[in-house]
């Protein structure tokens, strides 16, 4: 979790909005893709899904004042706009997997750029884990990814997804046991 | 960090962005020498965007215009300096995003002209299969992202007079007579209403700049207003510089 910013974060050189943006970008960069990578499954759309967050936010505070952007709660607002843009793209998709069944193909996580021999079974590990998040039906995947992927409170995850945090909660534990009984099942 | 497997399984699967991922987000910018003095050039990573005379405004037209961040550049975009020094920029990649089909269509169109040759509005026009744009044609080239890099100086009016220009009519002039264009003939021409030139030998007409048109020995020489009157008298477009049918165009 290193590679993730406590909330707020990004004080510094808010002068202009260029600064802004560099200090927003640097310090949540991790975080989004991330969530991104975790909720698409795969590397090219996550990479779409951040650059569409990035510049929207961009869009959205270029019309702001510097002392409004220096409020915002950045790391809850950019995750806001990731979710929104999500879930449009989500909908938009004719086909999807349907959620309890484990097809093998539609899942490809690594970075195609970044082929190292050392990470091998890290990432056989990693790989299969991710590969059985994107089967979760879609309400437990942004729950799980949101919580435990991006350990962010419950409260923080309710605010992003809009909803109630016993709702978010009923959808964590949900999803964290099909998980459990998904790896279970692939063990065996 | 709690000891359930699962839960550390997935603490694990954050990843940094790609490194590159910014630059899919934000423009870079720089200044370069141009033929007309310093430019501010903009680039994403879809090629160069924005070109225009440096000042205070540029950057924040880019700004407006296209509405990404936009971020000092580390150098120019490679092959940008050689190409404004020379005039032959069809090797530089351009990023046409943000533009109308018609708009990218026209500066694609223009980017086709040789060094040294001009092209009436209407032509591009013809050449989009549009014949009666030839008022958006110009609204297109006015607002060129990337003058100088996409030719709209080899673009004049019909009656031969150069027309308006982002860096000023008269740096119009500056560049063509630079590229060995010779106004004052054109416009002898146009003032007794010649817009193309026929080689009586070949039996071919094309546009006056056009290097055939500019080899025909003066005895072989024909003067026409348009293209029809060209061809009614046997003459052939030229396959090079593809006049237009047409009127005056």
């Amino acid at each position: 979790m290193s590679a993730i910013a406590e909330a707020g974060g990004n004080r510094a050189n808010t002068d202009t909005v260029e600064d802004w943006f560099v200090g927003l970008y640097d310090t949540h960069r991790a975080l989004v893709f991330s969530a991104a990578l975790r909720l698409c499954g795969r590397w090219p759309d996550a990479e779409d899904l951040t650059a569409d967050t990035f510049l929207r936010a961009y869009r959205a505070a270029a019309g702001y004042t510097a002392e409004r952007r220096a409020e915002l709660m950045s790391r809850a607002w950019l995750m806001t706009i990731l979710m929104n843009l999500w879930r449009n793209r989500a909908r938009s998709q004719a086909h999807r997997p349907p959620p309890d069944r484990l097809p093998d193909d539609g899942v490809d996580e690594a970075d195609p750029r970044q082929d190292v021999p050392g990470t091998v079974e890290q990432r056989e590990t990693t790989t299969e884990l991710a590969r059985l998040l994107n089967h979760l039906p879609v309400a437990q995947r942004e729950a799980v990814v949101l919580r435990h992927v991006l350990d962010l409170s419950t409260r923080e995850v309710a605010e992003i997804l809009n909803a109630p945090e016993g709702t978010v909660k009923s959808h964590v534990s949900r999803g964290l046991r099909r998980l459990r009984e998904l790896t279970e099942g692939d063990a065996q | 960090m709690s000891n359930d497997p699962l839960l550390e399984g997935l603490a694990e699967l954050t990843t940094d962005a790609p490194p590159q991922l910014l630059d899919r987000v934000a423009a870079r910018w720089v200044t370069v020498d141009g033929p007309l003095g310093d430019v501010f050039v903009a680039y994403t990573d879809h090629g160069i965007a924005y070109l225009r005379p440096a000042g205070a405004s540029a950057a924040d037209d880019f700004r407006e215009r296209f509405r990404r961040p936009l971020l000092p550049g580390a150098r120019p975009p490679a092959g940008l300096a050689p190409a404004l020094r020379s005039g032959a920029t069809s090797g530089l990649e351009i990023d046409l995003r943000g533009l109308t089909a018609f708009q990218a269509a026209v500066l694609r169109t223009t980017r086709e002209i040789p060094r040294g040759q001009l092209r009436p509005y209407a032509w591009i026009a013809h050449q989009l299969g549009r014949p009666r744009a030839v008022r958006a044609v110009g609204s297109a080239l006015a607002t060129n992202p990337v003058p100088l890099l996409i030719p709209c100086h080899r673009v004049t009016r019909a009656d031969g007079t150069t027309g308006q220009y982002i860096f000023g009519a008269h740096a119009k002039q500056h560049l063509l007579a630079a590229e060995g264009v010779d106004l004052e003939y054109l416009h002898a021409l146009a003032r007794r209403g010649v817009h193309y030139l026929a080689n009586a030998d070949t039996t071919v007409v094309c546009h006056p700049t056009c290097p055939a048109a500019r080899q025909t020995p003066t005895a072989g020489r024909r003067e026409f207003r348009t293209l029809p009157e060209a061809r009614a008298a046997g003459y052939q477009p030229c396959g090079h510089c593809r006049p237009a049918i047409g009127g005056q165009g």
